[in-house]
């Protein structure tokens, strides 16, 4: 079982040509019925790329296989790669726990353990053996959250006192204490009032600055504010979710150069 | 209001802060405990095992018999004896038994009356009495075969080594005797037919009806809730309890009723209240809170748009409970009633302190006769110190086991055809 | 109904001044069946109230008979390590603490393991194993309890008695019963512990693997802490089924009582005595008969308390997850 050492980073990041991670001919199958189909991804490091298109075409699917969450679910297989510090994460000498906390996420439903706000952050990189000063971590990371301020003083409340952007908020900074290279968020923002939403987009921003970004959303507002790549993926005719066009968001949104793509932004489906 | 301004980055891992690599230690860990959970699974399944297996090893296997008086020496003029004639047996009979024993069979029943293969068997029994001296379990009998005929040779060199399989059909048509090979469970299948056949027609009844009430006409006031409370905690009483309170209320306090001295019925033997009626209404209390919950439970499932679409065509609650609520509850409602059935077939507790009679050879007759069951025979076979009753203690339990099982199996049948055709 | 409809045509006839009938009809009418039938169901549900007083009144009556008489009293009964009727004493400790041993025994087995199994079940096994194995657990559950006290004397007494000699072990012993008693309710364990384990959501497990945890960790440190009421509940309940648990004890544990702490000597339970003196000849208002009803209501006390408890543990403390 090859773990990644968190050290060894900086090794490959000229060989990826600057590349956070990439999916190479991926596909994705449940059983038979296989969810997307040849995806060629490369995600630019320490920028916030957006996967956008209508509901059933793959987006969530894609993002959890980036983390393997897909091996959950009984019966999912992959063909192709998904390159992460040189290596393909599917290859089987690959620890998936290692992929996992190198390569974090952020649930559409905020879900914070029934704990207290403090354990909810502490308690991944307790078990990933962190030895530091935990207080200090705790206290960086729901810096870095932008959720210190709101519950500095109450760090021994259950984790579910908070509102429902509070809660998400929390889940941010569970995921960043242990380090991860890149957050993978789903929805993030969809469960969540309009101010809220707001707190977490500004907070993305905020977090590309050490981290990588890639954000599944369905709104097309939100990925053209906050991203700075977006891809679009689309249902082709056996309901495998293919990617039709990549690019930066600017360029996609005033100027695509795929008509499937043109059609979905002004809102001609979807 | 960006709160991380002047706040210094997350500390990147490395050694100082993190314990190098705990992963294969905690792979490690995880591993070991799965394999614990498993452990765990795979006792419970060997114990199962282990308690089939030792059941019918001790309904099978090699036994010693030794008769007191061999067949040979009763034939006459060279007439094998099972083709004397039934004078010719009745003579031997007369000659051979007490004339106080002979009396006695002649008052229960005259051997003008008995056919020959009656006699025959009378014979068997009382001149020739074949008698099992010693017993081994299917293991013993089929791995150590040499052993045991060198055994018997030595110590019973008058018996015959038989394979003999203490469940057979014989068993369960005989009636109790106090002789191991000769017993059995007849009077016990019998006796707790009966009292289940009284259970299900109180308890049943009672039982629906509270779940309906508590279900459809209820509101959610104090002496309701109390109710409720209460099934929930009866649910949870000891069944010796509530064989104590059959004790005293119908066995004690009820005498006159379930005596049958109310109806001039009462069984010639005894004449007290322990009967199959006290037995029958004991485990209808005892199982009571079950069927209600059950029952509950079943009529909360049928979805409220069938009951809306009954009252929207001007029924009334009855006639939506009646036609509509409880067919389609009916499937759940029978599979519990069939569970809580096969465990009161198994209730063995209650019976024995309601008074449960200790040895009686003759089939009920009536609601107000003595009455022993299956699980209570099974239990006094048990406790008896001799090896042959062992025997045949497997083999009664063998014989309710599958009485269960096949009750058991037709309440999953029933569950599933029906969940299908939903 | 049918008189109903057939006024209603009547009704339609009479358009004109005919609207104060029609509100006759639509009144509130007296449905007499109804009534009866609500009644009736109402009795019904009335009966379980009557078996709850009639447990009361029973065990109390008698046990009030009991202490009433001059050669018992309360306090012996409680402090009393000795029941011999035949000498008059009537110590309940001998009985009780067989009780507390054979169910301690119980609990060592069926608590650990029961978890175990449930832990297994919902968070490791495939959906095949699980066919496999529950109906299993459910035949486990579904054999009678004369059925588990014959294997305790006729295989697991054996057993104790090769491993540990023939000599420490005697024939009749309470770590057998105890030990049978244990896989007996194991089954009430490991799905009740099942139960509460399925119901913590999904949601939960996710966000513990998304941050790198194996899914020992997930199970043990964060879905069983989320299910901690229920498996409390199983627990409790676990506990009042095995002190209330009668035959296996009755065939298995030893027939007189005995106040000793050595698991390999026979003892009898509470439940166990009760069956014992009510199975013989038993006169009604002698001090044999009355002193069952003691004992019982020292038992219902008992498993009354622990159930209630028990249900008490799942309201207070159950979990909120959103």
């Amino acid at each position: 079982m090859l773990a990644l050492k968190p050290a060894d980073t900086t090794r490959y990041v000229s060989s990826n040509g600057g590349y956070a991670i990439e999916a190479h001919q991926l596909s994705v199958y449940y059983g038979n019925f296989r969810a997307i189909k040849d995806i060629n991804l490369k995600v630019q490091r320490n920028k916030i790329t957006a996967l956008i298109g209508p509901s059933g075409c793959g987006k969530s699917t894609l993002l959890r296989a980036f983390n393997r969450m897909n091996d959950l679910v009984p019966g999912a297989h992959v063909e192709g790669e998904v390159r992460f510090l040189g290596r393909n994460i599917y290859a089987p000498n690959i620890d998936p726990v290692e992929v996992r906390r190198r390569i974090g996420m952020v649930f559409q439903k905020p879900n914070p353990f029934p704990k207290s706000i403090y354990e909810n952050v502490a308690w991944g990189a307790r078990i990933n053996g962190f030895r530091g000063n935990m207080d200090e971590l705790v206290e960086q990371s729901l810096r870095e959250a932008a959720l210190w301020d709101e519950v500095k003083d109450k760090l021994h409340q259950s984790g579910l006192s908070l509102s429902g952007g509070q809660q998400q908020r929390l889940c941010i900074a569970r995921v960043v204490a242990v380090r991860p290279e890149i957050i993978l968020m789903d929805e993030p923002a969809s469960a969540l009032d309009p101010i809220a939403t707001l707190k977490i987009e500004e907070l993305m921003h905020e977090l590309a600055r050490d981290y990588t970004i890639i954000i599944v959303t369905h709104n097309m507002q939100q990925a053209a504010r906050t991203s700075d790549y977006t891809a679009f993926l689309l249902m082709d005719e056996d309901r495998a979710g293919i990617l039709v066009e990549y690019g930066p968001t600017h360029q996609l949104f005033t100027n695509p150069k795929d008509k499937r793509t043109e059609d979905y932004i002004t809102g001609r489906f979807g | 209001m960006s709160t991380r301004a002047q706040s210094s980055p997350v500390p990147a891992w490395d050694s100082t802060n993190t314990s190098t690599n705990n992963l294969p230690r905690r792979h490690r860990t995880a591993k070991l405990w799965q394999l614990l959970f498993m452990l765990a699974t795979i006792v419970a399944v060997l114990t199962l095992v282990a308690m089939l297996f030792n059941i019918i090893n001790s309904s099978f296997g090699l036994v010693a018999i030794q008769n007191e008086v061999e067949p040979e020496t009763l034939s006459q003029d060279g007439v094998p004896l099972e083709q004397l004639s039934k004078e010719q047996l009745v003579a031997i009979l007369k000659d051979k038994v007490s004339k106080g024993l002979f009396r006695r069979l002649e008052s229960e029943q005259p051997f003008a009356d008995r056919d020959q293969a009656n006699v025959y068997a009378l014979v068997v029994e009382r001149v020739i009495k074949p008698r099992i001296v010693r017993s081994w379990t299917l293991s013993e009998s089929l791995l150590q075969r040499k052993a045991i005929e060198a055994e018997v040779s030595q110590q019973y060199p008058n018996a015959r080594l038989e394979f003999r399989s203490w469940f057979n059909p014989n068993f369960v048509s005989s009636p109790q005797s106090s002789v191991p090979q000769l017993a059995g469970v007849r009077t016990a299948i019998l006796g707790s037919l009966w009292t289940i056949l009284i259970t299900i027609v109180v308890a049943f009844p009672l039982g629906m009806g509270a779940a309906i009430y508590l279900e459809e006409y209820a509101s959610d006031n104090f002496v309701n809730r109390i109710i409720q409370t209460n099934i929930s905690n009866l649910a949870g009483v000891p069944s010796i309890i509530y064989g104590m309170l059959g004790l005293a209320i119908f066995v004690r306090g009820l005498e006159p009723l379930t005596s049958g001295a109310l109806f001039g019925l009462t069984d010639p033997t005894t004449a007290n209240g322990r009967t199959i009626l006290s037995a029958g209404l004991t485990l209808a209390l005892l199982i009571l809170p079950v069927l209600i919950i059950n029952g509950q439970e079943a009529i909360r499932a049928v979805p409220n748009s069938l009951r809306h679409a009954s009252y929207a065509l001007g029924a009334t609650r009855w006639q939506t409970i009646w036609h509509h609520v409880l067919p389609s509850a009916l499937p759940g409602i029978l599979t519990g009633t069939i569970l809580a059935i096969s465990r009161a077939i198994g209730e063995t507790a209650p019976l024995v302190v309601v008074g449960a009679s200790t040895f009686i050879v003759f089939d009920p007759s009536s609601p107000f006769s003595k009455f022993t069951a299956l699980p209570i025979q099974i239990y006094q076979w048990t406790v008896r110190p001799q090896l042959e009753f062992r025997n045949i203690a497997a083999a009664a339990i063998l014989v309710l086991l599958v009485l269960l099982l096949s009750l058991n199996a037709s309440a999953v049948i029933l569950r599933n055809r029906f969940s299908r055709r939903l | 109904m049918m008189q109903h409809t057939s006024k209603v045509r009547t009704m339609a006839g009479l358009v004109g001044g005919a609207t104060i009938e029609v509100a006759d009809e639509l009144r509130k009418r007296r449905r007499w069946g109804e009534t009866f039938i609500q009644a009736f169901l109402f009795m019904c549900g009335a009966v379980s109230i009557l078996t709850t007083l009639g447990i009361v009144f029973v065990l109390g009556k008698e046990s009030l008979l009991f202490f009433s008489m001059p050669e018992v009293s309360l306090v012996e009964f409680f402090t009393s390590t000795s029941w011999h009727p035949a000498v008059g004493d009537f110590g309940i400790w001998p009985l009780v603490n067989a009780t507390v041993m054979t169910s301690g025994f119980a609990m060592l087995v069926a608590l650990p393991l029961g978890l175990c199994v449930a832990i297994y079940l919902s968070e490791y096994a495939s959906e095949r194993v699980r066919a496999v194995l529950k109906p299993i657990l459910e035949i486990l559950a579904g054999i009678p309890t004369v059925v588990y006290g014959y294997f305790a004397l006729t295989f697991m007494t054996p057993l104790l008695r090769s491993i540990f000699g023939i000599e420490t072990v005697e024939i009749y012993n309470t770590a057998s019963a105890g030990l049978v008693m244990g896989i007996l309710i194991l089954p009430l364990v490991s799905s009740m512990s099942e139960d509460a384990l399925s119901a913590v959501p999904r949601s939960l497990r996710e966000a513990a693997y998304a941050l790198g945890a194996t899914k020992l960790e997930t199970a043990i440190r964060i879905v069983v802490p989320a299910a901690l009421s229920g498996i409390a509940a199983a627990f409790l309940l676990a506990v009042s089924r095995a002190v209330g648990e009668t035959m296996i004890v009755a065939i298995a544990a030893g027939a007189g009582p005995a106040f000793t702490f050595n698991p390999f000597k026979a003892a009898e339970t509470m439940t166990g005595h009760i069956v014992r003196i009510s199975g013989g000849d038993l006169s009604y208002d002698s001090i044999d008969y009355n002193s069952i009803f003691a004992i019982g209501l020292l038992l219902f006390l008992i498993t009354l308390g622990l159930n209630i408890i028990s249900r008490r543990v799942v309201r207070r403390f159950r979990e909120v997850y959103e």
